[in-house]
């Protein structure tokens, strides 16, 4: 009992920002110490980890965006459209063009930067909500990856495959297989890509100017702009970077899968944004950290691992575990932010 | 221009559509002084202290600044900012998210990095000096409302201001607080800056402030010594009129006394609900006013909430007349004559993006139902008949409510009720931040009602004011009815002795 009350008196002095954080990464160890428990050994070899990792990357960083967006108080529920766009427009241009996989990375990166700035101008500048923005945003990607092309196709472009087959080794991670043959851990090129995100726009978040100001706009935007903060510049900025990020998001996701398809990523925004929630951002807004987001979409990738691996792998089971998950962070979260209260109150 | 004049404002004018809200105002401040700016609710305070910040552009008239040559031009906060005028409002307008650190620097410092130990330092450095009660590492949310209107004030300090303006900064805070405020104010005085305090209480103003400048319908009543201006005499200014005698009203209200002998037309026998009181009868008679008195929390307002329906009642029984009726919800209460008006006009009373006239027939209007509408012209004269009545200062019964200031919002409110025409009237704290104006009004409409037979219950944290308008009192403590009292024993002694409890001694 002292432990838990000295932890509440540590809890009194922490941001709330700082203590979502920790909740989300205690609750991702107890869950993946659970699922080596109770799956068996299958999740105490690194390799499982990593597989994670590469399945998720493209989320990672689209949750990134998602969770900048939501600390500045918005929601953009176009990077899965966008993800799709991306994946299909790379695809027919390196297959049916036979084209230059350089030349792909930039057009990732033009369309959402397009989908950025735009958005961001109608959010920030026109004043309308994000959500019937974004949702504009989500209808129109959709529709514009079917023009581009309706059928779903694998890409054959030699450069591109070497690309997408191409292994970072993890030294020190490997295992011995059955045959008495070492294996060595590997991870994909947009996990790379997906931790540097990481890590940049954490830094941008904590130590620069522009970084506090997301979260005094989310607090409060009558505030923020009282103090002297470019309000509208600051949404501008976020939902330009999210955009950038989805562009990103979308190339690394379709590094993983290497094709083209109207039916890509469907569904990918709500995980986004259910990752960013589980990583302790607030869909109200000034609440959120990046590393959080990081531990919120490994928390539910591991979920959606342990269903699978039980046998129970049909969608509705992925989702019912996603809903419960959701469920138990809010409440989680919900608790430990009314004791605090509480207990400032007291004082 | 004098030396130590800080702040000129020469000739401000300032109309909005139909109101002319300044017409020719001209305020000094100087160093090392709180002046304070008094006026009833649309006065033109807040218009000048906006004209002031930049919020408002200014038709007319010239702003001087000490050390500037010529008028400034103010077109935005952040002009105002720059120029050495800050602002602390009664709304926080700090972010609660971020750090007391952050609150105090984001947004004015330059470069791209954020140096976190220099910035926790820094603050630490000013915190200390100004003798705040604030860690520059705590999240402002885990700070008083009375700590961060003192961070906001220290931010305004670190930025070289010469002129602070606040903005009713005490309406939220307790004693203790008020006096902690008054001494940063004090200690700031010291310093040189010249403090703007905008306030409605008189107490505050004589306690702190050196002068005091007067406004009344947009115009410059004058600037006063606090020492030449004895209180009543400021209230007159106010109120542009000779203060009737207060204790004139009390003359009024005799008349139901004779009535004495009538039986009560409301009764509650052991009513008691689920917000937590204790089961209490209670009577109120035919053109009778009496009142809930206690400290906050004792459970007044409570009270009257179980016998109008708003919470949810749990036992115990209300009579009409001697029968026994039955309210469940508000609607049950309104139908059988009972008309609440809620202690918090914000959350649970006005109706902000409806018109004056809209909001004033709301509840008339659930009384009849909502599938027969009024026609625009009853509509238009029920407003018409009652922002006349209540004397509400409207640009024209089409105004969004919001738009009004609170002392005419209240009267809005209080009209939608005198529209159904009550038997049974209950104002749970009516005057709470408005002005004396307004609030002897108010006071004077209850007596007025009450003449005329109507039943009314008032409810108000100034005891002074229930002791003018009450013919009986009903105490409570810890949300239990203590005690009762009436004709000599309603006195602010007697009544301060039973809050507290006579049976200790």
């Amino acid at each position: 009992m002292s432990f838990m009350n000295r932890l509440r008196d540590k809890s009194k002095n922490m941001t709330d920002t700082n203590l979502l954080l920790l909740i989300t990464i205690v609750v991702f160890f107890a869950m993946y110490i659970g699922a080596i428990l109770f799956q068996g050994k299958g999740f105490l070899k690194p390799q499982t980890f990593f597989n994670i990792l590469n399945a998720n990357a493209s989320l990672i960083i689209l949750s990134c965006g998602m969770s900048l967006v939501m600390i500045t108080g918005g929601i953009d529920i176009s990077v899965g459209g966008v993800t799709a766009l991306v994946s299909m427009c790379c695809a027919v241009y390196l297959d049916y063009h036979n084209g230059n996989v350089f030349v792909a990375v930039l057009i990732a990166l033009a369309i959402g930067l397009a989908f950025g700035l735009v958005q961001g101008f109608l959010v920030a500048y026109l004043d309308i909500q994000p959500f019937i923005v974004t949702l504009a945003g989500m209808f129109f990607a959709r529709g514009m990856t079917t023009i581009v092309n309706t059928n779903p196709f694998n890409v054959q472009n030699e450069a591109f495959v070497a690309l997408k087959e191409t292994r970072v080794i993890v030294p020190g991670f490997g295992s011995v297989n059955k045959l008495g043959k070492y294996v060595p851990a590997y991870i994909e090129i947009g996990v790379v890509v997906a931790i540097l995100i990481v890590i940049v726009l954490f830094c941008v978040l904590r130590w620069t100017k522009l970084g506090r100001s997301f979260y005094a706009v989310g607090g409060n935007s009558q505030s923020a702009l009282m103090l002297g903060i470019n309000v509208k510049r600051t949404k501008f900025l976020s939902h330009l970077i999210c955009g950038l990020l989805a562009g990103v998001g979308g190339f690394v996701y379709f590094m993983h899968v290497g094709s083209g398809s109207a039916s890509h990523a469907s569904g990918m925004e709500m995980n986004a944004i259910a990752s960013s929630i589980i990583g302790g951002t607030m869909l109200t807004g000034g609440v959120g950290n990046i590393i959080g987001t990081f531990f919120g979409v490994l928390s539910l990738s591991t979920i959606q691992n342990i269903v699978s691996s039980a046998g129970l792998d049909q969608a509705w089971w992925t989702g019912i575990t996603i809903a419960a998950m959701l469920c138990l962070f809010l409440v989680i979260q919900s608790i430990v932010m009314a004791r605090k209260k509480r207990a400032l109150r007291k004082n | 221009m004098e030396n130590k004049t800080v702040l000129e404002m020469r000739n401000i004018h300032k109309s909005f559509p139909g109101v002319r809200a300044l017409q020719g105002v001209n305020f000094t401040l100087r160093e090392g002084e709180i002046h304070a700016l008094m006026g009833e609710n649309g006065a033109g305070k807040s218009t000048l202290i906006k004209v002031l910040t930049g919020v408002y552009g200014k038709d007319e008239g010239e702003i001087f600044l000490k050390g500037k040559e010529k008028a400034v031009a103010i077109r935005s906060p952040q002009d105002a900012q720059k120029l050495g005028i800050s602002t602390v409002y009664q709304e926080i307008t700090l972010c609660p998210n971020l750090s007391v650190a952050e609150n105090m620097y984001i947004g004015r410092t330059s470069g791209v990095c954020q140096n976190w130990k220099k910035m926790n330092k820094d603050a630490d450095k000013i915190l200390q000096s100004l003798d705040i009660p604030a860690k520059a590492t705590q999240q402002l949310a885990s700070c008083s409302i009375a700590v961060q209107q003192m961070v906001a004030i220290a931010r305004a300090v670190d930025m070289d201001c010469k002129v602070l303006i606040l903005d009713e900064p005490t309406s939220s805070l307790d004693d203790q607080e008020v006096e902690k405020l008054f001494g940063l104010m004090r200690d700031l005085k010291a310093r040189g800056v010249g403090i703007i305090f905008v306030t409605h209480f008189l107490d505050q103003v004589y306690e702190v402030c050196d002068k005091i400048t007067v406004l009344r319908d947009g115009k410059l009543v004058g600037e006063y010594e606090i020492k030449d201006l004895p209180r009543v005499q400021l209230v007159s200014k106010m109120l542009g009129k000779d203060l009737d005698d207060l204790s004139d009203i009390k003359g009024e209200n005799a008349a139901y006394d004779k009535e004495d002998a009538s039986k009560p037309v409301f009764e509650t026998e052991g009513l008691v609900s689920n917000a937590g009181i204790k089961p209490f009868d209670f009577y109120i008679k035919k053109g009778e006013v009496n009142g809930f008195t206690g400290l906050l929390g004792s459970g007044r307002s409570e009270c009257v909430r179980a016998i109008f329906g708003a919470d949810r009642v749990i036992g115990g029984t209300v009579k009409k007349n001697g029968k026994v009726i039955k309210i469940t919800k508000p609607l049950d209460a309104m139908k059988n004559g009972i008309a609440y008006l809620p202690e918090d006009r914000k959350i649970d009373g006005i109706v902000g993006d409806l018109s004056v006239r809209e909001n004033i027939i709301l509840a008339l209007q659930v009384l009849k139902g909502f599938f027969k509408p009024f026609s625009k012209a009853e509509a238009n004269q029920f407003a018409d008949e009652y922002i006349k009545l209540l004397g509400i200062k409207t640009a024209s019964a089409d105004t969004p409510i919001k738009s009004l200031s609170g002392g005419n919002q209240q009267k809005v409110i209080l009209a939608r009720w005198l529209l159904t025409h009550p038997e049974y009237l209950i104002l749970d704290e009516p005057t709470r931040g408005i002005d004396v104006g307004t609030k002897i009004d108010i006071q004077k409409l209850v007596l007025k009602l009450a003449s005329e037979g109507m039943s009314v219950t008032f409810i108000s944290s100034e005891t002074d004011e229930m002791l003018r308008t009450c013919s009986r009192l009903i105490v409570m403590r810890d949300r239990k009815v203590v005690g009762e009292l009436s004709g000599d024993d309603l006195t602010q002694n007697k009544i301060m002795s039973t809050i507290a409890g006579g049976d200790r001694e």
